[in-house]
């Protein structure tokens, strides 16, 4: 039996929805674990990635820590995938975008409504935000892109099939939404 | 304020067509053109006051928010550049205590820069609330801030300041030629509209802005339309940085200029024409106008010229900041009071063009060869160049040369003795055609001045070998993305791009991928774009790249990726509010 | 007076007067396009409708089919560049369709189905844009405006007014609104104008209409855009 294919997965700044949509591949789960294992993933708990041949980044780049994890998946896998449309053009969080860091810190820390003892958090355990989120190819170089908020069941599992079957992946019309 | 709007109002005959000049006139009244003033424009031309907001953002020299009683705009010209343009910049703001791109908190001055104002060869060069200031250096600089401070008028600072000198450093066929005024019309009516045009043809004499079309045909084509009226516009948006021959003809030989026009006139039946003259050349406005009122007195222009029964005027409208307008069917857009858009082709302008009637718009240097054409024949001028191109060009000169200036050659003359002629020697490379056109590398010199080789408007930059070639190619694609009239996608967010991806490549930021995902870029936004400014803006970077496809490469980072922003100072914001500044509060470029 | 051309080597008769594009819908060959509107006057702008006229690029919506003309559409190049120029105004603009009532009835996006586009490919813009929510009954979100000058036709061709424009140069283009107060409040728009419309993104949307149709059951969602083209066209010429 040949090795397993190694998958890693994250969410950087995202929702989980993905991974929730990768999920309903339902029992097709059940093969996919037969050809494949899981290396740092939600699904598994393990905390950082190893040598793995597919990184499936959920979610865009908001800060810094976003930055570390994005490029230890880079470092470690083979192919790397932007899942969803905050990874590939920043999404929901991307909204944020249209106002200054400056004035989001403040709403949220000092002058919001039922805001209480303002300060702005300033523990060097967190992460600082990035003045603007990004989507991940600004970032790292990234392989292959699954569109859509999320991208449907079938979207993960005709990409992940084509890949364990040693097919170039590629969406068909029906496939690819932006929504 | 409305009595003073409405006399300008008045003074343009409240012609929406003269929208620029009216806009023009207020600008430099009240150093911007204020809200009000919108709907009482709009409502006195019968326009929608969009109309005069998107002409206020479409040209440089146009503002909806006021700029500084002395406003200066400094060239930003390659040329500039290799002056010493930058530091004098900085001397500008620090000895007038304003910011570039800024207004003084008192109003009184404003700091920007602007694209190539046509004094390469006298550079540095600045605007001054639109008047040509040349040679700029430290010693002029503060004795400018004095006088500012002091809030003399401009017509009492010192006259030598604003001299525009012509040059020609070496005049050829037509540079040589005398020619009394009136002599082309006169040849023109003795021998027969036909018979001129015929002469044309022979000559063949083609287009001097660059695109080289037949001049014969066009005005055949002009002439064979049917129309209730036609147009001659002579084309005097020198824009090409780099280029300023059409400056000098205008300042020596406007009457030979304006007799090439009444020429073209009398064999298309056009009794109207018009010189769209630069904004940036406004200090040859008043003594054009008053050329042209002598050769009205003279009977060269007006209603019975020359006592033929034959009528024709010429009206000068100024542009106000916008490359484009070089572009024939966008000076027309202009013409008629509206962004420099170019239009959608076919039809050309020859059928339909000012007004939607037949118009031709030829080059300054082409109506002035074909007033010369008219006196001495098509042969004399075809003597001249070579069989595809015929007679002689004039060359603007500047750059790194003893002798920069105005050169007239005859078609097929070698790059090699040009740069001999002009005293060019450790010689990089040349810039012919400028930022539009080509950059040759000094293994090229041999190549020859002609349509079927090098083609050029007249833009010839010389660049010794202290000069960088990335440095160049940025300033071009700079030029291109502050140009773009953003019509169509392609050249509206590409040549952003291209900036913003050369940019990254030039600041050190490049990877693996990165020259490569430029060329594609670069062939994207010439196969795509709607007229030759997008076809012709990845040009710096496509000849460069061909030529010294190592300069580029050095230039990138052995890893695969690198962001194309500064990723640690995408936190400084967050750093500062939260008043941190350990170690986990950085971001290095590239992982380490 | 009529001729034949040919489109991929599908040989395509025209009348004299139309364009390339219009012989085209006219015979089911879709050529992608955006600005490009039955009935409105050519514009030319969004340079999706590019195809090869006997080898040289030309916009299909502006250039008049002529007898004999070899024209190609559905070339790999072509298809490329149009993907390239559709990933260019993604990057342009904010256009976050998860968030956007538009979404699946978005021409935009439905031309970026048909050219199969995963991706931005480009590094992203993002505008500062403002929204205009002042009228009772329409919106613009400037974020999402791509230019297309649809909004600015209709109001001159179809309504007999001015409502829009487009000012600016360049990357700064914007579209500007004919009132006093420059909102559209202000201006004389009724929302049963067809520029309030016409927009083919969500950049002018009519309020209160936006999820009639949930998202996944919407024009786009089942239906190629190549398709609702051709059969829009073809109810045009009917």
């Amino acid at each position: 039996m040949t090795a397993k294919i190694k998958v890693a997965t994250t969410s950087l700044a995202g929702c989980f929805g993905c991974h929730m949509s990768f999920l309903d591949i339902d029992e097709r789960l059940v093969a996919l674990t037969d050809v494949a294992e899981f290396d740092r993933s939600p699904l598994t708990d393990i905390e950082h990635c190893g040598p793995c041949d597919i990184g499936l980044i959920e979610g865009g780049v908001c800060n810094s820590e976003n930055v570390h994890v994005l490029r230890e998946f880079r470092k470690n896998c083979k192919i790397l995938v932007a899942v969803g449309a905050c990874a590939i053009n920043g999404g929901l969080p991307a909204m944020r975008n249209a106002i200054s860091l400056e004035d989001c810190l403040l709403e949220a820390y000092r002058d919001g409504i039922g805001v209480d003892n303002a300060q702005i958090p300033s523990d060097p355990e967190l992460p600082l935000l990035l003045d603007k989120v990004r989507p991940i190819h600004e970032v790292v170089k990234v392989d292959y892109f699954l569109p859509g908020c999320p991208p449907s069941a079938d979207v993960f599992w005709a990409f992940l099939t084509a890949l364990v079957e040693g097919r170039e992946p590629g969406l068909p019309y029906e496939l690819v939404h932006y929504d | 304020m409305n009595s003073v709007i409405e006399q300008i109002l008045a003074e343009a005959d409240y012609q929406a067509v003269r929208l620029l000049s009216i806009l023009r006139a207020i600008q430099a009244r009240y150093q911007h053109i204020p809200q009000p003033v919108i709907e009482q424009v709009a409502g006195a031309l019968n326009i929608p006051g969009t109309q005069v907001i998107a002409v206020c953002e479409f040209y440089s020299f146009l503002h909806l928010t006021p700029q500084g009683r002395y406003d200066i705009l400094v060239s930003d010209s390659i040329t500039d550049h290799m002056l010493g343009k930058a530091s004098l910049m900085n001397d500008l703001a620090q000895a007038l205590k304003v910011g570039i791109g800024q207004v003084r908190a008192d109003g009184r001055v404003s700091l920007n820069h602007t694209a190539c104002t046509g004094m390469c060869d006298q550079g540095p060069a600045c605007l001054i609330n639109g008047i040509a200031l040349t040679r700029l250096d430290r010693a002029r600089i503060d004795a400018m801030a004095t006088l500012i401070e002091s809030a003399t008028p401009l017509a009492d600072w010192p006259g030598h300041w604003f001299a525009v000198d012509d040059n020609i450093r070496k005049a050829g066929l037509l540079l040589s030629a005398a020619q009394e005024n009136g002599a082309a019309i006169e040849a023109t009516l003795q021998r027969g509209l036909q018979q001129t045009l015929a002469e044309i043809d022979i000559s063949g004499l083609r287009g001097r802005g660059g695109a080289g079309f037949k001049t014969a045909m066009k005005w055949r084509f002009c002439a064979e339309t049917v129309a209730d009226s036609r147009y001659v516009v002579c084309n005097a948006d020198e824009g090409e940085p780099g280029t300023f021959k059409d400056r000098v003809l205008l300042n020596r030989h406007a009457d030979q200029v304006f007799e090439g026009m009444t020429v073209a006139a009398a064999i298309i039946g056009a009794t109207q024409g018009f010189l769209y003259l630069r904004g940036e050349y406004q200090h040859l406005y008043a003594q054009l106008q008053a050329v042209l009122a002598q050769r009205r007195a003279n009977r060269l222009l007006g209603n019975d010229i020359l006592g033929h029964g034959f009528a024709f005027d010429i009206e000068i409208r100024l542009g106000a900041g916008a490359y484009i307008c070089g572009e024939e069917s966008a000076l027309i857009e202009s013409l008629e009071g509206k962004p420099g858009i170019p239009r959608n082709r076919p039809p050309y302008p020859v059928t339909c063009g000012y007004l939607n009637q037949p118009t031709i718009v030829n080059n300054v240097e082409t109506f002035f060869a074909a007033a010369h054409i008219a006196v001495n024949g098509g042969v004399w001028f075809a003597s001249q160049g070579t069989a595809k191109s015929s007679g002689s060009k004039i060359l603007s000169i500047s750059g790194d040369c003893a002798r920069p200036g105005i050169y007239e050659y005859p078609f097929g003359t070698a790059i090699a003795d040009i740069l001999a002629d002009c005293g060019a020697d450790d010689v990089l490379g040349v810039q012919v055609g400028g930022p539009s056109g080509i950059f040759i590398s000094n293994a090229e010199f041999h190549r020859v001045l002609a349509f079927e080789d090098l083609s050029t408007g007249g833009s010839f930059i010389v660049f010794d070998h202290s000069r960088s070639i990335l440095d160049i190619a940025q300033n071009f694609t700079h030029f291109f993305a502050h140009e773009s009239c953003g019509f169509c996608t392609p050249c509206r967010v590409g040549t952003a791009l291209l900036k913003k991806q050369l940019d990254k490549i030039v600041d050190g930021h490049g990877s693996a991928g990165d020259v490569v995902e430029l060329e594609s870029l670069c062939q994207l936004v010439k196969n795509n774009s709607h007229c030759g400014l997008g076809q012709t803006a990845a040009n710096p970077i496509l000849t460069t790249l061909q030529r010294y496809p190592e300069i580029y490469e050095k230039q990138l980072k052995r890893i695969s990726y690198e962001p194309g922003f500064d990723l640690n100072g995408a936190l400084d914001i967050a750093r500062r509010m939260a008043q941190r500044n350990d170690a986990a509060a950085h971001l290095t470029q590239v992982e380490d | 007076m009529t001729g034949i051309l040919s489109i991929d080597g599908q040989t395509i008769p025209f009348e004299d007067g139309q364009t390339v594009i219009e012989a085209a819908s006219a015979a089911g060959v879709y050529i992608p396009h955006l600005c490009h509107k039955p009935g409105y006057t050519p514009h030319g702008s969004c340079k999706l409708c590019t195809v090869k006229v006997n080898g040289r690029n030309c916009s299909a919506c502006t250039f008049p089919a002529a007898d004999g003309q070899t024209v190609i559409n559905n070339s790999a190049e072509l298809q490329h560049d149009r993907r390239r120029i559709t990933q260019m105004l993604f990057v342009e603009g904010n256009h976050l369709c998860p968030s956007c009532e538009k979404t699946g009835h978005c021409d935009l996006q439905g031309v970026a189905y048909h050219l199969n586009m995963l991706d931005n490919h480009f590094p992203h813009f993002y505008p500062q844009r403002e929204v205009d929510a002042s009228h009772p009954d329409i919106l613009i979100d400037h974020n999402r405006c791509i230019f297309c000058n649809l909004c600015v036709r209709a109001s001159q061709q179809k309504d007999g007014k001015q409502v829009f424009a487009i000012a600016g140069r360049g990357i700064n283009k914007r579209l500007i609104v004919n009132s006093p107060s420059g909102k559209l409040k202000d201006s004389d728009i009724h929302v049963d104008d067809q520029a309030a419309h016409v927009c083919p993104t969500g950049a002018i949307l009519i309020k209160r209409t936006g999820y009639q149709v949930p998202i996944g059951q919407r024009r786009y969602d089942h239906q190629p855009i190549s398709e609702v083209a051709l059969a829009e066209a073809g109810s045009h010429d009917r």
